[in-house]
């Protein structure tokens, strides 16, 4: 039973950690690309504003679906429900 | 409020879920153990009751806040376009003008076939899910603690966090990308696409040979879209109301210095979130319609 415990809390900070990682990076090279782009042409400001935007909400998902499965086993953990049948 | 922690936890991430439980299931209660005879139509009593009633049962918390919600989106606009002057606009006439033209100049830049359904329904789902997103930004007890005073036990306000409403929704949009891509192209059209991309040789014997390989590559793309849609946006939602809940359970000066940079930054990503979910929406529509 506690290893059961112990393992899931480690495999869910494994979920968060790797997908925070990713996203950090991902943001980091998004954010360095737009600003790139906006000292070489300071009137598309407002277009690759709403572009980067757009980029970054389909950064976000894979991380977030990460915590959610993650929060998920900390919270409602099923595999406590299985071992107690 | 429960007892302990995990407790009030799991209260407040539980839905208020109506279905049938079989006849012969043991319901425990405040009043003993209940044995029920026949096969009962009823509201669960706690997490493992809801999942006994299977695939039929209805969150009705999260089914009567998302249509509430949508009604009150339709009456809005509704009532402002009947009342709407050509002269000086009101604040609210002004309001609604803003994000119609906010959603018209999204579709009219991304979306590139000819439609009269997409703006609309650009407009429907931004301002929707907006609104069902809203909800998470009232206090975690407020809402729950009435209708507890009506005897629902159970009461999820923000209907995006259930993901059989942001599932339902990313559903529907890929059902309708389905239909504009085999209205568009045909059926032969539709199918071609699947199967010759990204792999077409001119050899007919390696391009046969590539089909199943690009049907492959082709169908996870495909599939991946509206999974990834209504994952996405509950995802984000489920995740920061637990955020919520969980400074719920700190002391009362605690609550205040991380609750309210936590709610600032929410605002940014509830209103992201139906704009990405808009955005995708019309990028999908759009590439389902187009043809060579």
């Amino acid at each position: 039973m506690e290893t059961v415990i112990g393992l899931t809390a480690i495999a869910a900070a494994i979920l968060i950690a790797f997908g925070a990682l990713g996203t950090a990076v991902g943001f980091g090279l998004l954010g360095g690309k737009f600003l790139e782009g906006v000292a070489r042409q300071p009137e598309l400001a407002p277009q690759l504003q709403v572009k980067m935007f757009i980029v970054a909400g389909l950064l976000d998902a894979v991380p977030m679906i990460g915590v959610g499965i993650g929060l998920f086993f900390v919270f409602a953990n099923p595999f406590i429900g299985m071992l107690a049948k | 409020m429960a007892g302990n922690s995990t407790e009030y936890i799991k209260h407040h991430l539980t839905n208020l879920t109506y279905g049938e439980l079989p006849a012969g299931y043991v319901r425990h209660g405040e009043h003993g153990q209940e044995v029920l005879t026949e096969a009962t139509w009823t509201i669960a009593h706690n997490g493992d009751e809801a999942q006994a009633m299977g695939f039929k049962a209805i969150h009705l918390d999260s089914m009567g806040w998302s249509l509430g919600l949508g009604l009150l989106f339709c009456l809005i606009f509704r009532a402002v376009a009947k009342r709407a002057t050509s002269g000086i606009p009101g604040g609210l006439q002004n309001f609604v003008e803003i994000i119609v033209e906010f959603v018209d100049t999204n579709v009219r830049d991304t979306f590139h076939g000819k439609s009269s359904l997409i703006a609309p329904l650009a407009l429907t789902i931004f301002c929707w899910i907006f609104l069902m997103n809203f909800m998470d930004l009232i206090p975690v007890d407020f809402i729950p603690s009435a209708a507890q005073a009506l005897g629902l036990h159970y009461m999820k306000v923000v209907p995006s966090t259930d993901p059989n409403i942001t599932l339902g929704m990313s559903i529907s949009v890929f059902l309708l990308v389905l239909f504009y891509s085999i209205k568009m192209k045909g059926v032969g059209g539709f199918a071609g696409e699947l199967a010759l991309n990204p792999f077409n040789p001119k050899n007919p014997v390696l391009k046969a040979f590539f089909i199943p390989i690009n049907l492959i590559l082709e169908g996870v793309t495909l599939i991946a879209k509206p999974v990834s849609l209504g994952l996405r946006l509950f995802g984000n939602m489920y995740a920061g109301e637990l955020i919520f809940i969980l400074i719920a359970l700190l002391p009362f000066g605690l609550q205040w210095m991380l609750s309210v940079p936590w709610a600032i930054f929410h605002i940014l990503v509830i209103t992201l979130q139906a704009f990405i979910f808009m955005m995708l929406t019309i990028v999908y529509l759009s590439m389902a319609s187009e043809h060579h």
